[in-house]
């Protein structure tokens, strides 16, 4: 496909000298809502037959953007073509040219997936009873075909992005949007998804996928790089990677003294950034320093330091200037932990029932004192539903749970004392102050006033939300919030901490962060329990559980589940790896059984 | 594309048949799927009508007072029974104001007369009937009829007595047109269509357009070449049919159950529901045009379509007993012209004289709620 006349022919974009092969270019792009700078001048260009990777944290502005594209949302200065039409003046072209698939599945969920379909080619001017062949080849393309006569609405979160995606590819789009589709999918149609955008820009279509996640942008041809409606990087994601060349290190086998040789590594002037990979611990220097001092933190913990190849988030957390340091002042204050008993949370056969759906079955598993505790599982596996018996806030239908030795049938009003929760959702108040929220949650935790006050002192230090006290919940950065949330969780100092999804949609320095308040609890004996979606999180974890189907189906620290899924096509397996294996295994067994 | 064509130009159809038939299409089989949908198009016109039908009557009867007879003598004892002789009293006697006081408290009565001891001794010296009437002031209207109707038995009474009944100059024979039984189920169950058509048009409207915007789907309908005329047409269309049914069905129940004549055409009937529709839709999709949430807009559409058709449209409270501000602010409400209709074409007949002007108020008040709907909803998110 060439197109260089179009500038000439379009006075509309004259002005830009348009090469070859651009899909989409972004002219000096603003958009403010309110006094958020969603978007911050910026200029990029999106080619055909590419696959171009929106890359950036929440709020970063890629939703802002990608509506602009489609022609929803109207910049405040700048202009963007695609396929050559502008997306305010042309704004109804753009509409016939481009497919887009929203981040909250948009379909109709009362509708059967051919009724979707079929709806969508006639938005789209096609005649749906004359091209049954497209119907065929897109049904066949995304699996769909077994699934005609099924409502979206009782699709899984995977099938949902593939029926989006079908319906976005009616009247083949020359460009195609794709906002978070790999959001609320598991790693399994994950894989499809990317195999079927492959396909396409095979074919020549300019695909945009814009994620959170940075473990996807590698898999991008080129990437536009997002922080707070900044562009920091354009281009393929190896250059930026490269940057980060002899950079990025791995302490081999440390095993248990891995949480505190973090935090003397994350303390070293020479080291910008540091997280947990199953029993080892991978850091990234800072540009230009010397081994010398990780190599001696190496050598006083007898473990190997071997170089690794860098990854694209230790670029993006470079490209910001570093993580956070390796102490975490949240833990320091607090005193060692003393339980009676070893185990701190445990369950036994539990079992949960909503009508004759089984959300969770027969889950057995106890927690040491001081682990973290990961649970993990597609969309739909339980996770949130066994979390939730755990920490009381359910009844299971048959199977027991106990917390600090208390059973949560008999005792639940002692045995949540002994327990913090922070929600998924955001689950403060919004009509309360930062302050007010603070001081609800300690004294619903019944606080004597003296201790109240020294607590919210202390929180409002730790978590740095001087500034905010009077501000509504509701109107803070999402990392704030996150923080706030925390801090009210702890208020009550309790021996076990449950986490559901504490970090998704916070951007990986917040997560950083995180985790080290994290890790520094757990050794000061703090148990804790967490769900999580992303696959690099779950090393941090001493053991993991994965829940799939409702069933425990494995149960190990991430080293063996990781050893576990290694053959011959994969020496090294990631995380997601191991994940994908495990659920594929776990579903072939299924098979065989029926 | 070649090297040397121009930049093709790609015209959309503001109007396309095929994209408005496959969203009128999606919205019936939504509409067909959704229980709620039908719960308040079908079920709650009939759970309305039969409570206007059965339940709420303006028309006084059996009002329960008590009679309290102190006096023993005989003259007192027949005023006391002529109040048993009428169809609107249920009376309870008894001899002490004590006994029914309380009655009155606990709302069992509505009012009570009392008979005192020297009734009969004042009765004789001046010829004038004593009589005490004490009823229940939290319900006005109810206690005006009971003290005019009492003091209505009580002059029967004293004429009967008397042997002298005062012959008026005038022999006054009133007769009531339109509704002779002055029943007041017939003037309740035609207005009561306006009620239910504003459910369905209003409520529904504002409700199914803001779930669009709610769920997500919203956002993808409008990335697709269907232009605004198109989505809000495809949206009103199935709904327009659901009102028409809902009043056929309302109509049918009028005539066929609850007695109520339907002295003009079905044509004319169907004519006028069809003009109300426009600003019962009109304002649905200008509520759902300014919130966007389910919930703000079924009390918006509680608030400004229910209750005004409810209070101000004179099915319930007769506009011209309202004080004049109020009174001009009835002309505001799209139900005020139907309800008038309505009364006029089941009780009265086809008097175009009437249908005209009503005709011409709701479809200019639905023309400006659709005016400022479209202002409000443009192809863009903002």
């Amino acid at each position: 496909m060439t197109s260089d006349m179009d500038a000439a022919a379009d006075p509309s974009i004259s002005t830009i000298a348009t090469p070859d092969n651009a899909a989409v270019v972004i002219d000096q792009l603003n958009k403010s809502f309110g006094n958020v700078h969603a978007l911050h001048n910026l200029s990029a260009r999106i080619f055909y037959g590419c696959l171009t990777g929106l890359v950036g944290p929440d709020g970063a502005g890629k939703t802002t953007l990608l509506r602009i594209l489609i022609g929803l949302l109207k910049p405040d200065s700048g202009h963007a073509t695609l396929a050559g039409f502008d997306t305010v003046t042309d704004n109804d072209a753009i509409h016939v040219v481009s497919g887009y698939m929203p981040q909250r599945f948009g379909l109709y969920e009362d509708l059967s997936v051919m009724e979707n379909m079929r709806l969508y080619a006639q938005l789209r001017d096609m005649d749906a009873d004359h091209n049954t062949d497209l119907f065929a080849e897109l049904l066949d393309f995304t699996r769909l075909a077994p699934f005609t006569k099924r409502l979206a609405g009782k699709l899984s979160g995977g099938m949902k992005q593939k029926l989006g995606l079908a319906c976005a590819l009616m009247a083949r789009p020359k460009v195609l949007l794709l906002d978070e589709p790999g959001v609320g999918v598991d790693p399994v149609s994950r894989q499809d998804l990317w195999r079927m955008v492959q396909v396409l820009t095979d074919e020549g279509m300019a695909v945009v996928w814009s994620t959170a996640y940075l473990d996807e942008a590698e898999r991008c041809e080129s990437v536009l790089l997002l922080n707070q409606g900044k562009l920091l990087f354009d281009g393929p994601p190896q250059d930026l990677t490269a940057q980060l060349e002899g950079r990025s290190f791995r302490l081999e086998n440390v095993g248990a003294q891995r949480r505190s040789i973090l935090t003397e590594a994350l303390n070293l002037d020479s080291v910008s950034d540091g997280v947990i990979q199953g029993a080892g611990v991978r850091v990234v220097l800072r540009v230009g320093v010397s081994t010398e001092q990780i190599q001696a933190l190496a050598d006083q913990a007898q473990v190997h330091l071997v170089p690794v190849p860098a990854r694209f988030e230790d670029a993006f957390i470079d490209l910001l200037g570093g993580g956070p340091g390796g102490t975490s002042t949240l833990a320091e204050r607090l005193p060692p932990i003393e339980l009676g008993s070893d185990i701190a949370v445990s369950c036994h056969n539990l079992t949960k029932r909503f009508g004759d759906f089984t959300a969770t079955d027969n889950v057995s598993f106890e927690v040491r004192k001081g682990e973290i505790f990961g649970l993990l599982g597609p969309n739909g596996a339980g996770k949130s539903t066994t979390f939730k018996m755990l920490c009381g806030l359910l009844k299971p239908t048959s199977g027991e749970a106990h917390v600090v030795g208390l059973d949560l049938r008999r005792a639940p009003g002692i045995a949540k004392a002994q327990l913090g929760y922070m929600a998924q959702k955001f689950s403060l108040y919004g009509l309360l102050s930062v302050q007010q929220n603070l001081e609800f949650s300690a004294g619903v935790y019944g606080l004597d006033k003296v201790t109240r006050r020294e607590r919210i002192a202390e929180m409002i230090n730790i978590f740095n939300l001087r500034n905010w006290l009077s501000a509504a919940p509701g109107s803070l950065p999402l990392g704030h919030k996150q923080r706030l949330a925390l801090a009210c969780a702890l208020m009550h100092r309790p021996p076990v901490l449950f986490l559901d999804e504490p970090t998704s949609g916070v951007d990986p320095i917040t997560r950083r962060e995180f985790w080290t308040h994290i890790n520094g609890l757990a050794r000061k004996g703090v148990t804790i329990m967490v769900t999580t979606h992303f696959m690099d999180e779950a090393e941090y974890c001493d053991r993991v559980a994965v829940l799939y189907r409702s069933r425990l189906i494995a149960l190990d620290t991430p080293d063996t589940l990781k050893k576990n899924a290694a053959n011959t096509d994969c020496s090294d397996p990631t995380m997601e790896d191991a994940f994908i294996h495990l659920i594929e295994t776990s579903a072939l067994a299924d098979e065989a059984e029926a | 594309m070649s090297n040397t064509a121009n930049q093709e130009q790609i015209t959309v159809r503001r109007f396309d048949p095929v994209r408005f038939l496959a969203l009128v299409r999606k919205e019936s089989l939504q509409a067909m799927r959704d229980p709620s949908t039908l719960l308040i198009a079908l079920v709650l016109p009939l759970i309305l009508l039969f409570l206007f039908a059965y339940a709420v009557s303006l028309d006084v009867r059996h009002v329960r007072i008590g009679v309290v007879l102190e006096s023993p003598g005989a003259i007192a004892r027949t005023l006391a029974e002529a109040f048993s002789g009428t169809l609107y009293l249920d009376v309870t006697y008894a001899h002490d104001r004590r006994e029914v006081a309380e009655k009155l408290v606990s709302g069992e009565l509505r009012g009570y007369v009392v008979i005192s001891q020297n009734f009969e001794q004042y009765f004789a010296e001046t010829g004038q009937p004593l009589v005490q009437i004490i009823t229940d002031g939290s319900q006005p209207n109810t206690a005006n009829f009971v003290a005019n109707y009492s003091q209505g038995v009580i002059q029967t009474w004293a004429a009967d007595l008397t042997g002298i009944t005062p012959i008026p100059a005038v022999q006054l024979e009133p007769r009531y047109w339109f509704n002779p039984e002055l029943a007041s189920r017939r003037a309740l169950v035609p207005g009561a269509i306006a009620i239910i058509m504003t459910i369905i048009g209003t409520l529904l409207t504002a409700l199914v357009v803001a779930r669009e915007w709610e769920r997500g789907t919203m956002e993808v309908i409008l990335s697709t070449p269907s232009s605004v005329l198109e989505i809000l047409t495809g949206k009103l269309l199935p709904y327009f049919v659901l009102g028409m049914l809902s009043t056929l069905m309302a109509a049918t129940l009028a005539v066929f159950l609850f007695d109520v004549p339907l002295r003009g055409s079905l044509l004319a009937l169907l004519l006028l529901s069809a003009v109300f529709m426009i600003p019962a839709l009109g304002q649905g999709l200008l509520i759902s045009s300014l919130t966007r949430n389910q919930f703000l807009a079924s009390q918006l559409a509680l608030f400004s379509g229910y209750l005004p058709a409810f209070m101000l449209s004179g099915f319930l409270f007769e506009i011209d007993a309202m004080p004049a501000p109020v009174r001009a602010i009835t002309w505001l409400i799209p139900a005020r012209y139907f309800v008038s209709s309505l009364k006029t074409i089941f009780l009265a007949g086809d008097i175009w004289g009437v249908f005209i002007p009503d005709l011409i108020g709701m479809a200019t008040i639905g023309l400006v709620f659709f005016l400022i709907a479209q202002r409000h909803t443009r192809k863009s998110l903002e």
